[in-house]
């Protein structure tokens, strides 16, 4: 743990510009994995600026396209709990609700969970090498015990798995990141902004230095009829994703007009197939029809000695979420995935 | 000024002026910007009563009440709560004795050893100004943050339960 100043701003630009005086600070807003980061020696920002308190990043609102800009200051529970997000996006509300704990929730920022880092223990451990800490020095994981890790789009250098459940939902509905930097705002496209892990495993997503994210906007369309979240986890709560399944559908009677189907903690961003997406349009929703989308989702998984039971518990994940999602109702709040 | 091999920045030993209404009480200390708001509550305002745990986020030991809600203070910094009003275990207390909820705990033997309990208290207090569960499943997923190494799970569920339903068992 090294010390650090304490920044505040009056505004995002003002907050921006302090990193240029200060290559090495972080923005702070919730604080819950980078105060855990840094008790672990795995950030030593050499000042932290405090974006919690302004008020362009705090603000839920609908937006002229029909969508909804989500606060990247504003708090996990927050949006969670809001009624809109309840009613017009309850994909998200269940994903941010299945994640971490309600201490947690309150605290969180929706910009600070696209920006958790893996839990992977041999990137917490400092006695061990790991290419996503020390860039170059090895990767332990692929020949220990390597139970949570990925299945799908790793590389030789890193086989972790991004933890978010709210960026299942996200990458469900086809979410927007805003962001803005030195050099002026952008807009990323959900898919665009995580990366996999390639040959640069310390990359996790395609933030440029100093870049603040300043919200996440939903598209209008929120598939608040037939969706649902299923988590597996080694406890019923409060436990990281082995797999998770974000299932969002457009129906038309027994048919589907369209499909999204996200998966988490099985790669090093959520996961998603636009040709299994596109072989379930037009095709009646049943069992078979979503086994079928989950081949196509999990061709080219890579099973290690000891998740290779993740291919499949995601294929059974995938066709049970799919069934579920067509009677959300039916999934009372709390109530625990039959394994 | 003082160099500490610990901390290599010299520029970070500035310290913050803070204010802190806890238990309806003002309190101010110079803090540095490093401190937890568990540290602050502990180390330098000597009120013991909540308690560090996992200090990561894991075990819910460290939860206080912070502007109506329950947050981990370990995972907090002091100096991002300057002007907060924070409730812990040592302002829970009615004038006339014990919170319901810690009667309660009591009448279901809520804890055994006792550390996580000031945790769960204000934890349990939190959920239940948060109005968003109404079962018993709901009651435990909400509660899901703050583990008890004694294993008085079920008689906390029971305490919160029974105050909650306004006094009655379920």
């Amino acid at each position: 743990m090294n010390s650090f100043k304490f920044l505040t701003a009056p505004d995002v630009p003002a907050a921006i510009q302090l990193t240029d005086d200060q290559p090495l600070a972080a923005f702070i807003a919730g604080g819950t994995n980078l105060l855990d980061l840094w008790k672990y020696n795995l950030v030593n920002p050499t000042a932290l600026i405090d974006i919690s308190q302004l008020a362009t990043l705090s603000a839920l609102r609908e937006l002229e396209n029909g969508g909804f800009r989500l606060g990247a200051a504003v708090k996990n529970a927050d949006t969670a709990y809001h009624p809109i997000i309840e009613s017009r996006y309850p994909l998200l509300s269940k994903a941010i609700l299945a994640g971490a704990s309600a201490q947690i929730r309150n605290m969180a920022s929706n910009g600070g969970n696209l920006l958790q880092r893996t839990r992977c223990y041999y990137f917490y451990d400092h006695q061990v090498p790991c290419n996503k800490r020390v860039p170059g020095s090895g990767c332990p994981a692929r020949e220990g015990y390597n139970r949570m890790h990925a299945i799908l789009g790793a590389s030789e250098a890193c086989i972790a798995v991004f933890p978010s459940d709210m960026c299942v939902a996200l990458a469900a509905l086809e979410a927007r990141i805003n962001v803005t930097g030195i050099d002026g705002e952008r807009s990323l496209a959900f898919s665009d902004f995580h990366r996999l892990p390639g040959e640069r495993p310390e990359l996790d997503n395609n933030l440029k230095p100093g870049e603040l994210i300043t919200s996440i906007d939903l598209p209008e369309k929120g598939f608040p009829l037939n969706y649902s979240y299923l988590k597996l986890r080694d406890r019923h709560s409060y436990a990281f994703a082995l797999v998770s399944v974000a299932t969002a559908l457009e129906m038309d009677g027994h048919t589907i007009k369209e499909a999204r189907i996200a998966l988490g903690g099985v790669a090093h961003k959520p996961w998603r197939s636009l040709e299994a997406e596109e072989f379930l349009r037009g095709k009646t929703a049943c069992r078979e029809n979503f086994a079928a989308a989950a081949d196509i989702i999990l061709e080219g998984a890579v099973g290690l000695e000891y998740n290779r039971f993740k291919i499949k518990l995601a294929k059974n994940a995938i066709i049970r979420n799919g069934m579920m999602a067509l009677d959300p109702d039916a999934q009372l709040p709390g109530a625990q995935p039959s394994l | 000024m003082e160099t500490d091999p610990q901390h290599p920045h010299p520029q970070g030993m500035e310290t913050h002026l803070i204010t802190l209404k806890i238990n309806g009480k003002q309190h101010s200390t110079n803090i540095r910007p490093w401190v937890s708001l568990l540290d602050c509550l502990r180390d330098h305002l000597d009120l013991t009563g909540t308690k560090k745990g996992c200090d990561h986020g894991q075990c819910g030991a460290c939860t206080v009440i912070c502007d109506g809600k329950r947050i981990l203070s370990c995972l907090s910094l002091a100096v991002m709560k300057d002007g907060a009003e924070i409730t812990t275990v040592e302002g829970i207390a009615t004038k006339n004795g014990l919170h319901p909820l810690q009667q309660a705990f009591i009448d279901h033997d809520a804890f055994q050893c006792g550390y996580c309990t000031p945790g769960q208290l204000c934890s349990a207090l939190g959920l239940l100004s948060e109005g968003r569960a109404s079962s018993r499943e709901e009651v435990k997923e909400l509660m899901s943050g703050n583990l008890c190494r004694c294993g008085a799970n079920v008689g906390i569920i029971d305490a919160i339960m029974q105050v909650k339903d306004g006094g009655s068992d379920e």
